[in-house]
């Protein structure tokens, strides 16, 4: 979508990222810098507000205060379809598809966005072959390839968690944002899922945020670990530091222990 | 050639197509299969039908909006004619100018209310345009100087569509060719053309996104559709359709009015014959709308004849007399949808 950018800048910033709900602070002034070519695990009990810091980034929810900057370009107030079209991509924790829809166009709508077709009204959609063409080819990077006729809500869950990746790698996003990409999958299916992270990590040009409970995931992924715990903050550095901090013990690891 | 015309939705089952070939060569062939100013009228409200209801299946049964507004831009259309036709003369210039207008104001009547009401949850749409349409109605009827009224407005048109106007000497397969004949080509071939147009809007690259937004429209925002943007799109398409459906409306009857047009009875039909053809598929628009126009006319002329074969036994005349068909219309629909929830189309498909 743009071209490579400098290790320097950083690609996704959120500045003093606020929202209320009601009484209750769910995000609370919440600065951070995410650089390319790292890939940063956000951490943090059950209800820390790591699914609605990313509701902030990628558009779903608009803050009550502070701002989100993209390659240093104010984007709180645009909808979440135009952060899509700059170059944020997210995946969804619970699976969020086209239900009856095949798999294949589930994927192929994806690459239909990023090619900016959508507004194409005269010509018959299977006449672009290219399009169908690399669907096909994210499909086979997920290895859905098989399940490509089926609709997508006959499914097995795992299958639908991976077919949830290939719509993001469809997208071809700069930052990408996996929210609990492993979540309840079968322990077989796993190694799949963190291949490809590892994949898209080793392309280099790549900012990757992702949400994880999974402690061994996290520590084998993560070049840089922040924490969030009620909403805040606590720490932010290099995995074995975060992890060994006595915050993170007591805030996370204390309370989550049984995960 | 075929997979052009049709933009690679084929019926995909052999009955359909059987069906579907039926209509088309019934609809084509009408003024000489079928003579008579009766049936004549029956083909060509078909046609108009057909059209009329593809439309909403874009925006009903492809995109998830229910737009209770469609008769208005239907009526639109029609006055456009009418008002065009009554004040500057029976010309085809004037023909030309009041379809334009009529367009552009249903484009940006339909953008306006697009825009501003889209955003918000379907029922509230449905809503939002119920008033609207109403008001338009109400409109129409009160600005009685302009539209006619209640009495709507009959005028003349050019020389050529007249029944008087003979084209050929000597009858054609004995029907004599006239302007009557005329004005029903020119509405079969409209209507047909820009059904396969909506066909291939329905099959592009942007009729995809509206399955997407009809299918979860979450989805479609966080993979880059604007789907305000999209639904006001779609919405515009089949307003100017259903528009056209209202040119070639008047054009055949010569007449507008709030009755043939704006009336929220012809709203409960399309509606009907969208669901009974099967939503979202557009060749459910033509077995539909064929369908419930045949059976709302002939429907009483059958029961008449049933009603009389009956004569003498207790009760059954009574039953099917004429003054009941709409009971026994009633009674077809209810169970027609019953028996097929997914449409006579989508019958047809399942089978396979």
């Amino acid at each position: 979508m743009s071209e490579p950018r400098s290790g320097e800048h950083p690609v996704l910033e959120t500045h003093g990222l606020t929202i209320r709900f009601g009484g209750h602070v769910a995000v609370n002034q919440v600065s951070c810098a995410f650089r390319p070519d790292t890939l940063t695990a956000i951490v943090g009990p059950n209800g820390a507000g790591k699914t609605t810091y990313f509701n902030l980034i990628s558009g779903q929810l608009r803050p009550t205060g502070g701002r989100v900057t993209l390659y240093g370009e104010d984007i709180t107030a645009l909808p979440a379809s135009q952060r899509t079209r700059r170059g944020i991509g997210r995946a969804f924790q619970l699976t969020n598809l086209f239900p009856q829809l095949s798999v294949l166009e589930n994927v192929r709508l994806a690459v239909q966005s990023h090619a900016g077709m959508g507004l194409n009204l005269f010509s018959v959609w299977s006449g672009h072959v290219e399009l169908i063409e690399r669907a096909e080819h994210y499909l086979h990077r997920v290895k859905l390839t098989e399940r490509r006729d089926t609709l997508a809500s006959a499914l097995a869950h795992g299958d639908q968690r991976k077919l949830e990746l290939a719509i993001l790698l469809a997208l071809d996003p700069d930052l990408f944002m996996f929210d609990e990409p492993t979540a309840g999958m079968s322990v077989d299916e796993v190694p799949v899922i963190l291949e490809l992270i590892h994949e898209i990590k080793s392309q280099g040009d790549k900012t990757i945020l992702l949400v994880e409970h999974k402690m061994d995931v996290v520590s084998s992924l993560a070049d840089r670990i922040i924490v969030l715990h009620q909403g805040e903050l606590v720490a932010d550095g290099e995995p074995a530091t975060v992890i060994a901090s006595p915050i993170v013990q007591q805030a996370y690891l204390g309370l989550a222990g049984h995960e | 050639m075929t997979r052009r015309l049709l933009s690679g939705d084929y019926p995909r089952s052999r009955m359909l197509a059987t069906l579907l070939l039926l209509i088309l060569a019934g609809l084509a062939f009408a003024p000489f299969a079928f003579p008579g100013t009766r049936s004549l009228d029956v083909a060509a409200k078909v046609c108009v039908f057909i059209l009329l209801v593809a439309s909403y299946d874009l925006l009903l049964g492809y995109t998830g909006i229910v737009s209770f507004a469609h008769t208005m831009f239907f009526g639109i259309g029609a006055y456009g004619i009418a008002i065009a036709a009554t004040r500057l003369g029976p010309t085809w210039g004037s023909l030309v100018l009041g379809s334009l207008v009529a367009l552009a104001c249903s484009a940006l009547l339909s953008l306006l209310i697009g825009m501003l009401s889209l955003r918000v949850k379907t029922i509230f749409f449905a809503m939002i345009t119920l008033a609207v349409a109403s008001f338009f109605a109400i409109l129409a009827s009160q600005l009685s100087g302009f539209t006619g009224g209640e009495d709507g407005l009959t005028y003349k048109l050019p020389q050529l569509l007249l029944p008087g106007t003979k084209l050929l000497e000597a009858p054609l397969f004995g029907v004599e060719i006239n302007g009557r004949i005329v004005s029903y080509y020119i509405v079969f071939f409209t209507a047909a053309a820009l059904f396969l147009a909506l066909l291939r809007v329905v099959n592009s690259p942007f009729g995809r996104v509206l399955q997407a937004i009809r299918e979860n429209d979450f989805r479609a925002e966080a993979i880059g559709y604007r789907s305000v943007i999209y639904r006001s799109v779609a919405n515009c398409v089949a307003a100017l359709a259903a528009s056209a459906a209202g040119i070639l409306y008047a054009l055949w009857l010569r007449y507008a009015g709030p009755d043939t047009t704006l009336s929220f009875d012809i709203m409960i039909d399309i509606l009907l014959m969208v669901v009974i053809g099967g939503m979202g598929t557009m060749y459910g628009a033509v077995v539909g709308a064929t369908l419930f126009v045949i059976a709302q006319t002939y429907l009483q002329d059958l029961m008449k004849l049933a009603s009389d074969a009956a004569a003498g036994i207790p009760l059954l005349p009574d039953l099917v007399h004429p003054d009941r068909w709409l009971l026994w219309l009633g009674i077809l629909f209810i169970l027609s949808v019953y028996r097929f929830p997914a449409g006579i189309v989508g019958k047809l498909r399942g089978r396979q």
